[in-house]
């Protein structure tokens, strides 16, 4: 089960709605997926188009917890001005920060995310913040007041998977108590067992589903990967070694003669 | 008057924050606010005068990562 500020989900996949081929295959993935939490933006309303106001039509067909983000912002002015807008509505005081600071790497500002995280905590929101796998940076937003993070794995949509995987897991070692979500870069489901192999809460994503060849058929793989690597993480990964181990029993081997042994 | 809608240039004679959202159909709508970079939340589009080159931001949901 998946707690995060005191909400509890069964699903430890969280997805994006962004960039489907339609709106049905949107929400029949989102069903595949089994997911309980969906992310959303706000963007500029046209009084002719009103394309807003279809989309959220769609989201309240589906059963889940909307998780605005502040995708695209570029001060912490602008991502604060952005939750201020989502938390009146979408009713929700949850919000996934983004401070964005770079246009190649969608990197997060940390110095920009760290400033909007405790201005909006000093407001009252309950932040969900888009950050690196900086150790630095995590303790400051923890500082901050935000009580999960959400550590990127690789650039948004680049599905490169986990490029650093040792600072990932430094991550989990130091904060074991704080839900963390990896949020971004992941291409395959193979990339999310291993998020949840190391003992991540969860998986938020949203490319590697919409852009997938069939969106619906990948959101239940990638709903079984999460699956399969919380498993794992709980049941206990061995220790890799340099050496071969024999699996099956030495003694006993016929035709085995003690001089042979080397 | 002429103000900034959503980053382009728009003529108006709404008095009001308010009064711009119901001219432009917004009345009922699923929308939120910005004047000059800050938020305005619904109850008080009413008090909220508009100024010459005003930035106003009207916003909606849409599909996100």
């Amino acid at each position: 089960m998946l707690t995060v500020y005191g909400k509890s989900f069964q699903s430890r996949l969280l997805l994006g709605t962004a960039q489907y081929p339609s709106p049905s295959s949107l929400k029949q993935a989102v069903e595949a997926s089994g997911a309980e939490i969906v992310t959303v933006s706000l963007r500029r309303e046209s009084s002719r188009a009103r394309t807003g106001q279809g989309f959220w039509g769609l989201i309240e067909e589906m059963d889940v917890r909307v998780l605005p983000n502040t995708a695209g912002c570029r001060t912490a002015r602008e991502a604060v001005a952005t939750a201020k807008m989502a938390r009146e509505m979408f009713g929700t005081d949850w919000v996934k920060l983004e401070v964005i600071a770079n246009d190649d790497t969608l990197q997060p500002d940390l110095y920009g995310l760290v400033e909007a995280a405790g201005e909006l905590v000093a407001d009252g929101f309950e932040v969900l913040p888009y950050t690196t796998e900086d150790l630095s940076a995590a303790e400051r937003l923890v500082a901050a007041g935000c009580r999960m993070l959400m550590p990127w794995a690789a650039p948004i949509g680049s599905a490169r998977g986990l490029i650093n995987k040792d600072a990932l897991r430094t991550l989990r070692a130091y904060f074991p108590d704080i839900p963390l979500i990896v949020d971004a870069g992941l291409g395959a489901p193979s990339h999310a067992a291993e998020v949840m192999e190391l003992g991540y809460d969860g998986v938020l994503l949203n490319t590697a589903i919409a852009k997938a060849g069939d969106p619906v058929k990948m959101a239940e793989a990638f709903a079984k990967a999460v699956a399969a690597g919380r498993l794992a993480f709980e049941a206990g990964l061995i220790e890799p070694r340099d050496m071969a181990a024999p699996s099956t029993p030495v003694a006993g081997t016929p035709f085995f003669k003690i001089d042979q042994a080397s | 008057m002429k103000i900034v809608l959503n980053g382009e240039a728009f003529a108006t004679d709404a008095v009001t924050l308010d009064e711009l959202c119901a001219r432009l159909g917004f009345a009922e709508a699923k929308i939120a606010t910005a004047v000059n970079g800050n938020f305005v939340e619904a109850a008080k589009r009413p008090a909220t005068p508009l100024a010459e080159a005003d930035e106003i931001e009207i916003v909606a949901p849409r599909q996100g990562g």
